[in-house]
């Protein structure tokens, strides 16, 4: 595909100013959205700092389209109130939020050329003729567009229509940016690059506040500040995003974020040492890993990522487990094994393999360090 | 395509052929024969003539065809205002409701058009409703038979529009009568012209209710062609057919270019 990077920030200096003094947080004051008896958004509670991308994840059916559409103004809360700055949204139509939203399927006007499409929004808010041509041609080179203002949508690639709406999106300035699966109707090559660009051009934004919410926890980890987890229409866990992948606070999370592995242990001593590391007890092997308060006797588990998990032991893996190995995936570059340990099957990602690897149902070792592993309470609800 | 094979697709198309050239060509090939024949005694007319067009045109023939043309414009104009209308507010109520009166609107097309034309004629013969023996009762008649096919076109065509087009307009700050104009009008303007064509075409055939309630001096295609072939001049009513028919096929294939044209921009 021949289409040109989101240009630098040379073309948006002015603007991106302008945006930066627009920023503005999000708050979701305990939010609650039903559909008759239905209740699809429990109580929710969620700030969205200026200038921060949230990237909301989960399950399909979650909530998450409903949170983003709340904020929108297209889904009525049962209770609750949703704030934008220091704006109290709740009763206010989608008109007059002053926000920006891009959709799955982009939902660019089809009836309208892409320069029509950009200036949309300040024509609507009637806007004089000579902002909107500068603006539609800042928010086009932004995405860089340039050339394509003439266009119908239908004479775009996916990836050039999902620009043109992002760019429709930004011509009005918006205070906040909403992102509803913008990529996943894109093939992965250039959702990988798109990721990339929409990382630069909050770069270039930084003031621009963005709730994105997809599936997929590649984009979440890429592009997020903070991540929110769904499931079931509430917030599973919230917090910075290498912290919730390094530390998942359940196991829902470690599973959804990664792919993690969780061995169910029980702790043999509480936190120790300076790095506050607790053993547990799988089997007959000792454990060590971060601890998160628990007390000698507790049960509960033990979270190793698949890349993490090597095939030799050294001064610094000095966790140890025995597996039985059951299946192998070469993919090129990265090998997958699957192993049985205890009843537990373990996922192993390694980029290097031993020159000899043993046959398929016999006995291996797997060695981890205890500062990339951490205990995590099982969840509450089923 | 479903079936694949070659002796499949052949008579596929043998069958296709057959019952279109027995429903739809031989009707109208016996009216073009019948509006150029001499004489029709045997199992082929005994001559060729223009006489019968000739007749009608200097007969009552364009006064038909301007009478038929303005009642289907006006009637098809009015009830695309109001299908549309109405369909975009029966969007926004709830289902049932919805349901209901979508269901309302399709009554007088149940009813036989006579019953129609009668109903009108009776309910309206009283001030301050008195509107009988006025075109506008004509217009009326028109109005009720084909609005529910308005109606029904444009809600498919709104229940098609994806709802996203709306609401990314409302959220870039276009208020509702702004995104009406320049988002849902626009997308849905297909439906608009294909259910304005339906109508018009529907109105130029009306006879039923019509033949109830027409003025004189207010008479269409189909009722100067049914008091002719009335009165035993079926050659003329033949002719006078034949003009009915180009005069809706050149409106329907105007509509049809200008529908192309706006879908392809
Ligand atoms: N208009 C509606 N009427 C009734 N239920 C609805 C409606 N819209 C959504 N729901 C329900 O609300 C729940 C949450 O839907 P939502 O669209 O927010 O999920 P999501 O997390 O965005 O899922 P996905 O990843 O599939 O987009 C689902 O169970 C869905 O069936
Ligand atoms: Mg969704």
């Amino acid at each position: 595909m021949s289409v040109p990077a989101f240009t630098g920030s040379n073309v948006m200096d002015v603007d991106a100013a302008k945006i930066r003094g627009a920023g503005s947080n999000v708050h979701f004051d305990k939010v609650s959205v039903a559909y008759g008896a239905h209740v699809v958004l429990h109580p929710l509670t969620l700030d969205i700092a200026p200038g921060e991308i949230l990237a909301m994840i989960g399950p399909s059916g979650s909530g998450k389209t409903t949170a983003l559409r709340a904020v929108a103004g297209f889904v009525r809360p049962a209770s609750g109130r949703i704030r934008i700055g220091a704006t109290d949204v709740t009763d206010l139509p989608p008109y007059e939020r002053g926000l920006g939203m891009v959709v799955q399927n982009y939902a660019l006007f089809p009836h309208m050329r892409v320069e029509d499409n950009v200036a949309f929004g300040l024509r609507a808010q009637g806007a004089d003729k000579a902002l909107i041509g500068e603006r539609v041609k800042d928010s086009l080179a932004t995405v860089g567009m340039s050339g394509f203002a003439k266009r119908y949508p239908r004479e775009l690639s996916g990836g050039q229509q999902q620009r043109v709406a992002i760019a429709r999106a930004l011509a009005v300035r918006p205070r906040v940016l909403l992102l509803d699966e913008p990529l996943s109707a894109l093939d992965a090559q250039i959702r990988r690059n798109m990721v990339e660009e929409i990382a630069k051009l909050h770069r270039d934004l930084p003031g621009l506040t963005i709730l994105y919410v997809t599936h997929d926890q590649t984009e979440a980890l890429t592009l997020a500040d903070k991540i929110a987890i769904m499931r079931d229409g509430r917030v599973s866990s919230h917090g910075p995003t290498a912290e919730l992948y390094r530390r998942p606070p359940n196991r829902f999370t470690a599973e959804f974020l990664g792919r993690a592995n969780l061995l169910p242990v029980t702790v043999a001593e509480g936190a120790a040492g300076p790095k506050g590391l607790a053993k547990a007890r799988l089997g007959d092997a000792v454990l060590a890993g971060a601890a998160r308060g628990e007390k000698p006797g507790d049960k509960t588990l033990l979270c190793i990522r698949p890349q993490h998990l090597s095939l030799t032991g050294d001064e610094e893996h000095t966790n140890r487990i025995v597996g039985t190995l059951k299946e192998v995936h070469w993919q090129g570059e990265l090998t997958h094994l699957v192993l049985d340990v205890d009843g537990t099957p373990v996922r192993v990602s390694a980029t290097r393999l031993p020159v000899s690897l043993p046959e398929r149902g016999s006995a291996m070792p797997l060695f981890f360090a205890p500062g990339d592993t951490s205990l995590v309470p099982e969840d509450v609800r089923g | 395509m479903l079936v694949w094979s070659r002796p499949g697709r052949i008579l596929i198309w043998a069958v296709f052929a057959l019952l279109f050239g027995v429903l739809f060509l031989a009707p109208l090939a016996v009216i073009l024969l019948s509006s150029l024949a001499d004489q029709w005694n045997g199992v082929l007319p005994s001559g060729l003539t223009t006489e019968h067009y000739s007749d009608v045109v200097q007969g009552a023939a364009w006064k038909a065809v301007k009478a038929s043309l303005v009642t289907g414009f006006l009637a098809s104009a009015l009830a695309l205002v109001s299908g549309t209308w109405a369909a975009l507010a029966l969007r926004i109520q709830d289902a049932t409701l919805a349901r209901v009166l979508g269901v309302l609107f399709f009554i007088p097309s149940a009813v036989p058009s006579v019953s129609v034309g009668l109903g009108l004629l009776v309910a309206f013969s009283h001030p301050p409703l008195l509107l009988n023996g006025t075109i506008a009762i004509v217009m009326v008649a028109h109005f009720v038979l084909i609005s529910a096919f308005t109606f029904g076109n444009v809600s498919a065509g709104l229940a098609r529009l994806s709802p996203d087009f709306e609401q990314v307009a409302s959220s870039l700050g276009a208020r509702p009568a702004y995104r009406l104009w320049h988002v849902t009008l626009p997308l849905l303007t297909p439906y608009l012209v294909a259910a304005f064509g339906l109508s018009f075409a529907l109105s130029m055939g009306e006879l039923g209710a019509t033949v109830m309630v027409y003025p004189p001096g207010w008479v269409t295609l189909p009722v100067s062609i049914f008091s002719l072939t009335d009165r035993g001049d079926v050659f003329a009513g033949a002719a006078l057919t034949m003009v009915l028919v180009a005069v809706t096929l050149i409106l329907l294939l105007g509509l049809e270019r200008v529908a192309g044209r706006q879908t392809r921009s």
